[in-house]
Parts: C-alpha cells; sequence; structure tokens
C-alpha cells in the first residue's frame, strides 16, 4: 500500500498546480461555451432537416454534446502533456529516472491530475448553463440514480483508458526522438474513433458495430450515452465491461513499452 | 513587396533543410482538417441533405472557407505567436527598424506546411463542383475569387485583432479562437443553417456570411446578382482591425527583457 502513497502525492501536487491556471480556465469556458451551442445548432438543423434518420433522441444528442464540452479535458487527447515530450526529447528524462519510482505510474499520476483539475475548474459552469437551456437543446437530468452512478463509473474509466492511450504515445516517443508526427496521427485517430468529431451513433450501422469494439469507443463514447440515455440495460453493462478490458490492456502494454524503453534509453546530452 | 518576398524565401530555404519534419507536419495538417471531412461525409450518409443545401454544395462551401482560412493562415500566422513576440521584447527591435511593423510581424512566420490543407480544399472543391453541377460563367468565376480575397480579408483580420490585444495582455486571448479555429471549424455548413441569429451576427459583427454563405447561394443559382459583390464589402473588415492595431502599437510599452 506504502508504494501508492508516492503516486497519490504526486497526483496531488499536480492537481494543485493545475487549479491554480483559473483566467485559462475561464477562457477555456468562454470557448467551450460557445463551441457546445453551435454544435447542438448544428444537430437541430439536421433534425429538422430529417428527424426519422437522427439515431438518438435530439435531446439525447444534446446532451451528450454539452457534457463533451464540459468534461473536455478529460477526453481530449490533444491535452498531452508538452513537459513529458520534452523531457523525452532534451534528455531531462535523466533525473526522472534517478527518481525511486516508476516512471510509467508516475506520468500516469500526473496525466490524471492533470485531465481532473482542468475538468473540475470548468464543468461546472458549463453543466450550470446547459442545464437552463430549455428542452430539448439542454442538458437533461439522467433516467434514475442508478444511471448517473454508473455515468459517473464509466466517466472516469474513460479518462483512465484516454490516459492510458496517451501513454502508448510518450512510451513510443523514445523510440523515435521526434514525436510530433506520431502525435499529431495518435491525435487525429483517437478524435475520429472516439466520437469527438460526430458521436458514434451517427456512423452507419456496419461501420459503428466495429468502432465500438475499438478502445477509442471506451473513452467519452461510453459514459456520455449512458448519462443521455442511448445506452441502456445489457448494452450499457456489456460498454462498461468492455471499458475495464481496455484500461487493463492499455495499461500493461504501456508498462511493457515502458519496460523495453527503460533497457534501451539513451539519453540525450545537453 | 520586396521584402516581403525576401522574408519568403528566406523561410522557403529554411524549411528545405528540414524535410521530413515538413513533410510529417503537411500530413498532419491534411489529417485534422481531413477528420472534419469525414465527418461531414458520414453525416450524410444518414441525411441526404441539410437546410436544402446536398453533400457536394456542402463541400463545396466547406473547400472555400477552408482555402480562405488557409490562405489567412500561411500569412498572417506571424501574429498569432506575437504573444511571444511582445513578451521577450523582440518588439522593440521591430520598431527601430525603418520599415513597417506589420510587415515585419508578417515576415517572421510563414507557414509552408499549410500546402497539405490547401490541396485538400482543392481536391474538394473540385468534387463539390462537379457533383452540385454548377454551371460556369464567368461572374461566377469571379465571384469565387471575391470569395477568396475576402475570406482571406477577413480572416487576417481576426489575426491581426489577435494581436493587437497582446499589446494590452501580454498574451494571446485563447477565447480568440471562437473567431478563428471556430469559424473555419462551423464555416464547413453554410451559416444560415445555425438559424437567424448566427447568420445576423455572422453578417453584420463578424462578416463570415458575406464571404461564405450569401456569395455561395450565387454559385448555386439561388440567391440575387448582388450577393456576389458582397464579399468586396468583407474586404473593409481588416479596417477597424488595423486601427485597434495602431491604438495597440501606440499603447505599447517595452516589457524589458
Amino acid at each position: 500500500m506504502k508504494s501508492y502513497r508516492k503516486y497519490l502525492a504526486f497526483f496531488r501536487l499536480r492537481f494543485s498546480v493545475g487549479l491554480q491556471y483559473r483566467t485559462a480556465a475561464l477562457a477555456g469556458i468562454v470557448t467551450q461555451f460557445v463551441w457546445g451551442s453551435m454544435e447542438v445548432l448544428m444537430f437541430r438543423a439536421f433534425y429538422r432537416s430529417d428527424p426519422g434518420s437522427f439515431p438518438m433522441t435530439l435531446s439525447a444528442t444534446c446532451s451528450y454534446v454539452w457534457l463533451q464540452q464540459a468534461f473536455l479535458a478529460l477526453f481530449m487527447a490533444w491535452m498531452m502533456e508538452n513537459e513529458i515530450f520534452d523531457s523525452i526529447v532534451n534528455g531531462n528524462i535523466a533525473y526522472e529516472l534517478c527518481r525511486p519510482v516508476n516512471l510509467y505510474s508516475m506520468w500516469y499520476a500526473r496525466s490524471l491530475a492533470n485531465r481532473f483539475s482542468k475538468a473540475v475548474l470548468r464543468c461546472l459552469p458549463i453543466l450550470v448553463f446547459a442545464f437552463f437551456v430549455p428542452a430539448p437543446y439542454g442538458l437533461m437530468l439522467p433516467e434514475s440514480p442508478g444511471t448517473f452512478l454508473l455515468f459517473l463509473f464509466t466517466l472516469f474509466a474513460g479518462t483512465g483508458v484516454t490516459t492510458a492511450f496517451c501513454m502508448l504515445v510518450y512510451m513510443v516517443s523514445f523510440f523515435t526522438i521526434s514525436p510530433a508526427g506520431i502525435r499529431m496521427v495518435a491525435v487525429s485517430v483517437v478524435e475520429f474513433f472516439a466520437g469527438a468529431v460526430i458521436p458514434i451513433p451517427f456512423f452507419p450501422n456496419g461501420v459503428r458495430r466495429v468502432f465500438e469494439l475499438l478502445p477509442f469507443a471506451s473513452m467519452q463514447n461510453v459514459p456520455l450515452r449512458i448519462y443521455s440515455g442511448d445506452l441502456t440495460g445489457r448494452a450499457m453493462l456489456d460498454a462498461a465491461a468492455l471499458q475495464l478490458f481496455w484500461l487493463a490492456a492499455l495499461v500493461l502494454l504501456g508498462r511493457l513499452l515502458n519496460a523495453l524503453a527503460m533497457k534501451k534509453v539513451t539519453v540525450q546530452g545537453g | 513587396m520586396k521584402l516581403y518576398m525576401k522574408y519568403f524565401s528566406i523561410h522557403l530555404k529554411s524549411i528545405m533543410e528540414y524535410k521530413s519534419s515538413f513533410i510529417l507536419t503537411c500530413i498532419g495538417q491534411f489529417l485534422v482538417s481531413f477528420n472534419v471531412f469525414l465527418g461531414i461525409h458520414f453525416m450524410f450518409q444518414r441525411f441526404s441533405s441539410v437546410e436544402g443545401f446536398t453533400y457536394a454544395e456542402v463541400l463545396l462551401c466547406f473547400s472555400v472557407t477552408l482555402m480562405e482560412f488557409t490562405l489567412a493562415e500561411a500569412v498572417a500566422r506571424g501574429f498569432d505567436g506575437f504573444g511571444s513576440i511582445v513578451r521577450n521584447g523582440e518588439f522593440d527591435r521591430i520598431l527601430v527598424r525603418p520599415r513597417g511593423e506589420i510587415l515585419q510581424v508578417l515576415g517572421s512566420r510563414i507557414e509552408f506546411s499549410r500546402i497539405g490543407r490547401i490541396l485538400q480544399a482543392v481536391v474538394m472543391f473540385v468534387y463539390g463542383v462537379t457533383v452540385s453541377q454548377v454551371k460556369w460563367n464567368l461572374p461566377k468565376v469571379l465571384t469565387v475569387i471575391l470569395m477568396l480575397a475576402g475570406g482571406t480579408a477577413v480572416f487576417s483580420g481576426l489575426f491581426l485583432i489577435y494581436a493587437s490585444i497582446c499589446f494590452f495582455t501580454l498574451e494571446g486571448l485563447e477565447f480568440m479562437n471562437i473567431f478563428t479555429d471556430g469559424a473555419r471549424e462551423y464555416g464547413k455548413y453554410p451559416v444560415c443553417i445555425y438559424g437567424k441569429r448566427v447568420l445576423q451576427l455572422c453578417t453584420f459583427v463578424v462578416p463570415y456570411a458575406l464571404i461564405q454563405y450569401y456569395p455561395l447561394l450565387n454559385l448555386l443559382d439561388r440567391g440575387k446578382p448582388f450577393y456576389s459583390l458582397l464579399p468586396l464589402a468583407a474586404c473593409l473588415f481588416p479596417v477597424p482591425c488595423l486601427l485597434l492595431w495602431k491604438i495597440g502599437v501606440r499603447h505599447y510599452t517595452s516589457s524589458g527583457s
């Protein structure tokens, strides 16, 4: 148990650092308001043109959009930590390696804390605002307390999966020196397959079935759809289980890569 | 102009020293807007039209917006990093040189990697034109040229505002992204689909509709003839932006370092 305390300390440290950036958070909130409103207006236009082709209810779609904006910091793949990339490229990684901690766990704790601190600062005003937007364009209440609890659970699991995926990108950076390219490709892939561009239910059925099995669907897709009532019953539990599977798989793969990288790491001098 | 060409060739040469990194950035640029394209593509697999616009027509709209934005970005990206130019005192050096400040800031960064995005826009444009069966004539060709010119002017104006704000705050304000990146993102659809309010806002406050929605209607034979000339009005948008910049320059006190 004792070893966990170190990582908890890293988490707390990073979390309180993140809370300091309040002006940035305010700017972020304004941006997310506008972004969310435009997204809702866009779906409204499609809904008006052809309500029959809508795969979710309009109010579920709008709730999805608002939650997506509120918890942006938890799921956006581009929110990777430049400090980590820099330390790999410029050799500061050497200091990190001197510490008696596991690199993977430390970075994981840091990234998680970074995401949570950003989300805590930003989510409430957006959620409150969205809640007062008239139905069906606003954020609705979840169906039952049970749904809400499962939403919270999958929200955390989804953040875990996203962070674990970003960890893979950090780890791959050890082998390439110039991580910019891989990073850009990874971010684009995640955005598309995770349902950040358009929600996964909007894809054609065949494509959608494949997408739902990929690790990317275990990020924002599951919690947001559970909240908005689009995933229910058996499918909901299956999706949550799949999330846990991907979380375990990605962390395992990340640790494997970590071990491999440690064996052959060459610290850039300078 | 001669000086700008000089800057241009210097940047081109420096980019060519790092060819592989340049190509990777191009691919990255391509992927980001390709995601937006895929989003549109899959939406139209489900819906046949939105507010009377078909897939090909939306692609036409998106490609023009993307070209406008990208042209402005390639030229005026120097303003994007302006916060750091002000902070580290670089602007003092710019002021003492006997050349226009704007020209020097513009020359500080020219983004060639945007070529990836332009290429994509051109491909979509060609596709959109062929499928939506636009009947070309001279006025329409002129309309497209005006749209591109007006659009580049509007987006450059926005970048200029972004930079001018740095004189007062010393750093770029994130919410300005709404007007630049946001407009690129949501300009993929004709602005009228977002409702009347947004259309009014985009006509009279920040003139996106003048460079996108109204002239587009004319290309599709749905608008009134004078719609084609609206981008000319949009070309006036940089004037107040320039004024703000002048005020900013007067207000400028060196940050020291």
